[in-house]
């Protein structure tokens, strides 16, 4: 595993140090998950859920949402009834 | 000993009604001194100061309420990983410094009309990531029948609190294990719901497929009552089951009679220590005593649990907590442009547990490796839930330990994550099968450390595991014990 | 010299479309567009830890409307699953949409283009959630999370497209189905249609598919003509001169007109794909199926079929009226509420549009009701205004609304029919101008314009044209 690449998939930079110790303790756990693989798993149908539920749906119906100044409240930054960012390069 | 302080969900409710007038200020001001005193010895609660106390008791009337609910005026701790409105929920993380939420968990929503009232942010592992509650950047929850000791996690805030009789009960979340365990290294009760049967909705989400909401209490009654108020179908969260929720107070008796319980060959396999599959076995015989009938049953992808859980629930979890860049709530670093934000705001305020799960789930989905790591754990997890679906057709539930050791000491494994998380393999095969499971304390160790027996039952028959938990928990007085850092022991 | 080499074209569209519903997809936050920022918003649709998705059953309907609209296998079974990118416009930095299993496969769009019909398949059509807008400043950018959970349908075009003008084509056939369908409102000034352009040409004779760029986020499909235009052309040049396309995603820059490479530093794409925990499959039994398939609404080119045969339209009255659904809706509450066809298809296509067009109104803009149009009508056909009159009491009805009847009254421009008052100035126009008489009863007919005119001058244009006419002609004849 790539941790650097891995991280930043993730959205994490991480020190030299981070790096180092992070690469050996999961390179680790994959080798232990390899446990895995002499399963014969060709037939079986994987799970995502252990719910046997389908078609669980909401009327189309609208109601107000949270007053904005609680939810500007929240915001690390903001200006003008926006949440502020770094510039945003296309 | 008979306890001095109402420690249940039930001695508090008789405390209220033999003197309803001035009752209830005085048992909250009562508690709030305990957790001033217990506390910063034991970290369960995260910023405790004791003004949650005074503005609850502002906001409640004395008076019991006509046709009050089955928790009116109890309070209940709540795990930092759920919303209460107005509330910080921190999830025992930095990244969310300044979030106050705008909203009550169903969970909490359902407490308040139970009449409960939640109280105080229980530590825990940050974002429920760990199984000693070493990972909160709060610091560590001690084990209040050891301070050396962890308290087990990741709800161990809310075992620790509940067996220190700081707590009346409180509500955790399990995602592998994480009310179970903790709950047998501080000896109470806890209890993992199946998938389905609580709302989600307002818990932070770890692993959306696995995690439930469920009582940490001092006794099974208890967990009934708790579960039978935040049990059914909510509308906010799809996963919850439409399904009626049965009287779970109802079923709790003193006879096992009629029952078949199996004991799952491979949860007694080497491994184990010697003092824990001693009194688990102690258990088992106490339930044959009740009436019980004993079988010996297999579960043969069980070797394979912990790497499943870790891929699946790591997956999850790296998609689960992207959300936290510092936009729209929580802590941020500035960047020179939107991913350097992130990437600096996530790298300050993530633990090292969380970034090593969020690695590790981001590669086991990437591109390339998808199929060999995430979908083949799903396929083995629909190998763990046929082995289960064939030992229910030969019994009612199952007797297990709930860990292979009793509480780590503190420090022991921080530094070796693998052995950690193969602590998790009695405790992660509910969650992957979506079965329900309680853990109730059956011993000691020779050095006083707390043994969970761990019940596990089929899909929605929770009843049958109040059941046996609490036939097995009359017979036996392990419930009745205090710790030597909890209210009994050094309140005055 | 070798003959120059010529190229074909290959386009495909990931066309996404809005839908109409009342609230968004997961919560029940507004629909709506044009709010204060930050205002339609709630713990759902912002992100907030420990929130889930509901999915509105609206939205899957909407899909699958349009899936049987433009003739898709409905799939029985279908899914949503986590599409992983850190963006600020992102809530929780996955969109919730559908990889492996859509709602809705096949299907196609039927074009025509120099009456040249074409066949433009479909390959998908999925669910997913809108993401916010940002905002951009001269050193910040900021996010309104109003539009995020919009329901959006992505509908993917196989790569049958050959021009820019076929792609335009296909947009305008796609929009007039789906606002038929009553699926989308399709207006792209509030951002209801948006799509990618995926764009190659290879030299005429080879197989395989040429090396392709990406155009993103095109909101206008003169903007999507303009940029294939100069894409193609751009491609052809590079292969020309021996050069190799790169596989890239591009930006249209609209006021100079040229395509760009972004100047993305980003790493390919990595979407980490899984299912959804947090909902559950959708399946879609086959009753529901046949309940929505037997309420779709008539799409344009049945409406179009109809107005030929049944109301006796020419094609081009047709095709006009259709074109605009709430035209041709328009047109036909006028007949339902009494106009004949052929006048009320005349007034509609030329003066309604023309108001519309001058004004830059759209037709929920204008004051004038189907009713007040088929009474004007019936004002003209029974004689009781001329057609100038008509005109003036259309565009007061056009712009303040109101009864043609109290228009003509209130503005006095009911025609004079009344024999007396027509005599007169018959009379008078023939006394002065005696030189006109005698041309015209010396048989010059123009004379007898003239004298219309005079009368007409002098009624003010009301007198009643047909009967001044006769009334002269019986004068000077006899
Ligand atoms: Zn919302």
């Amino acid at each position: 595993m790539d941790v650097r690449y891995v991280a930043h998939l993730a959205r994490l930079s991480l020190t030299d140090e981070e790096a180092g110790l992070f690469q050996g303790q999961l390179q680790h756990v994959l080798d232990y998950v390899q446990e895995l693989s002499p399963l014969n798993v060709a037939d079986v149908e994987p799970t995502a859920h252990a719910l046997p539920l389908q078609n669980v749906f909401r009327a189309d119906e609208a109601a107000p949402g949270l007053p904005h100044e609680q939810v500007m409240a929240n915001a690390p930054q903001a200006r003008n009834g926006l949440f502020m960012v770094p510039r945003i390069l296309e | 000993m008979a306890a001095r302080f109402p420690s249940t969900i039930a001695a508090w409710r008789q405390a209220l009604e033999a003197k309803p007038r001035h009752n209830l200020p005085s048992l909250l001001a009562n508690l709030a001194s305990a957790i001033d005193r217990c506390n910063p010895g034991l970290n369960c609660y995260i910023d405790w100061d004791g003004g949650e106390v005074q503005k609850a008791l502002g906001g409640i009337d004395p008076e019991p309420r006509p046709g009050a609910g089955p928790l009116e005026g109890v309070p209940i701790g709540i795990k930092d990983v759920l919303n209460v409105k107005d509330q910080p929920c921190h999830c025992a993380s930095r990244i969310l410094e300044g979030y106050i939420s705008p909203y009550d968990a169903t969970v909490v929503a359902r407490l308040r009309r139970a009449g409960a009232i939640p109280l105080g942010r229980l530590n825990m592992d940050e974002f429920a990531m760990g199984s000693t509650n070493e990972n909160s950047a709060y610091g560590p929850v001690r084990n209040p029948w050891n301070k050396d000791h962890v308290a087990g996690g990741s709800s161990g805030g809310a075992a620790a609190a509940v067996a220190a009789g700081v707590a009346v009960a409180a509500l955790g979340t399990d995602t592998g294990g994480s009310i179970r365990q903790p709950a047998a290294f501080c000896g109470c009760v806890g209890l993992k719901p199946s998938y389905g049967r609580v709302s989600r909705y307002g818990l932070t989400a770890f692993a959306s497929s696995l995690d439930q909401v469920g009582p940490v209490t001092r006794t099974v009654a208890d967990a009934a009552t708790l579960l039978q108020c935040i049990a059914g179908r909510d509308p906010l969260d799809t996963t919850s089951l439409d399904v009626p929720v049965p009287d779970y107070t109802a079923a709790l008796g003193s006879e096992l009679g009629g029952l078949k319980l199996g004991l799952p060959a491979e949860y007694f396999a080497d491994g184990v220590d010697p003092e824990v599959t001693r009194a688990v076995r102690a258990a088992i015989d106490e339930c044959r005593r009740l009436g019980a009938e004993i079988i010996e049953v297999q579960l043969p992808h069980t070797r394979y649990a912990v790497a499943t859980y870790y891929i699946i629930a790591t997956a999850e979890a790296s998609a689960n907590l992207a959300r936290f860049d510092g936009v729209r709530y929580g802590a941020r670093v500035a960047g020179q442009d939107p991913l350097d934000s992130y990437q600096r705001t996530r790298a300050t305020y993530f633990g090292p547990e969380v970034k090593r799960r969020i690695i590790l789930g981001t590669y086991v989905l990437s591109s390339g490796y998808h199929d060999a790591y995430y979908l083949r754990a799903q396929k083995v997890r629909t190998l763990i839930r046929q082995d289960f679906e064939r030992v229910f057709d030969q019994c009612d539930a199952l007797l297990t330990p709930v860990a292979p050791t009793t509480a780590y000491r503190l420090g022991e494994r921080i530094d070796d994550p693998l052995q950690m998380y193969l602590g998790d393999i009695f405790t992660v095969t509910a969650n992957l099968a979506g079965i329900c499971g309680l853990s109730v304390p059956c011993g000691f160790s020779t050095t006083g450390l707390p043994i969970g027996l761990q019940i596990l039952g089929p899909a929605l028959r929770e009843a049958t595991i109040l059941q046996i938990g609490h036939a097995y928990e009359q017979a036996t007085n392990w419930s009745a014990q205090h710790p030597p850092h909890g209210r009994e022991a050094i309140q005055s | 010299m070798n003959a120059p080499v010529t190229y074909k074209v290959s386009i495909g569209l990931e066309t996404h479309v809005q839908l109409r519903t009342r609230s968004k997809i997961w919560c029940t936050c507004p629909n709506r567009f044009g709010r204060p920022p930050n205002t339609d918003v709630c713990p759902v649709c912002l992100g907030y830890p420990g929130t889930m998705p509901v999915l509105n059953a609206a939205a899957v309907k909407q899909t699958v409307c349009a899936g049987l609209l433009l003739g898709c296998t409905i799939n029985y079974r279908s899914k949503f699953d986590r599409k992983s990118y850190f963006y600020p416009d992102m809530p929780k930095n996955y969109q919730i949409s559908q990889y492996d299993q859509p709602l809705c496969t096949g299907g196609a769009v039927t074009i025509e283009v120099d009456d040249q019909p074409r066949t433009i398949r479909i390959q998908r059509i999925h669910l997913e959630e809108d993401v916010a807008k940002n905002v951009h400043f001269a050193d910040v950018s900021g996010v309104d999370f109003n539009r995020a959970g919009t329901p959006l349908m992505e509908i993917v075009s196989e790569p049958d497209i050959e021009s820019a003008d076929e792609a335009f084509a296909y947009l305008q056939a796609l929009k007039q189905m789906l606002v038929y369908g009553g699926i989308t409102d399709g207006n792209l000034e509030e951002g209801n249609i948006r799509c990618d352009i995926n764009c190659s040409v290879r030299p005429v004779g080879q197989q395989e598919l040429g090396t392709k760029t990406e155009i993103k986020n095109m909101n206008t499909f003169k903007g999507v003509h303009r940029s294939l235009t100069y894409e193609i052309q751009r491609q052809i040049d590079v292969l020309q001169a021996g050069g190799r396309i790169t596989q890239e995603t591009r930006r249209w820059d609209d006021e100079r007109g040229v395509t760009s490479a972004m100047r993305s530093k980003e790493y390919a794409h990595d979407y980490r794909y899984f299912p959804e925990p947090d909902l559950v499959p959708v399946v879609l039994e086959e009753s529901p199926l046949e309940t929505w398939r037997a309420a779709l609404p008539e799409m344009p080119a049945q409406r179009r079929a109809r107005f030929v045969a049944d109301l006796g339209l020419p094609p081009y009255d047709a095709e006009v009226l259709v074109a605009d659904k709430a035209v041709a809706d328009f047109f036909e509450a006028a007949l339902a509420a009494g106009a004949a066809p052929k006048p009320a298809s005349n007034w509609v296509m030329t003066e309604l549009l023309r108001a519309l067009g001058e004004k830059e109104w759209t037709l929920a803009e204008a004051r004038i009701t189907p009713e007040n149009l088929a009474r004007l009508l019936q004002l003209l056909e029974e004689g009781q205004i001329n057609t100038p009159a008509a005109k003036t009491i259309f565009s007061a009805c056009f712009e303040q609304g109101g009864d043609p009847v109290a228009i003509m009254q209130a503005k006095g421009l009911s025609q004079v029919s009344d024999e007396g008052a027509l005599t007169a100035w018959v009379d008078a126009a023939i006394a002065a101008h005696p030189k006109s008489v005698a041309d015209y009863q010396g048989g010059k007919p123009a004379a007898l314009q003239f004298l219309m005119g005079q009368v007409m001058r002098a009624s003010r244009g009301k007198a009643n044209p047909p009967k001044v006419l006769a009334a002269l002609k019986a004068k000077l004849d006899a």
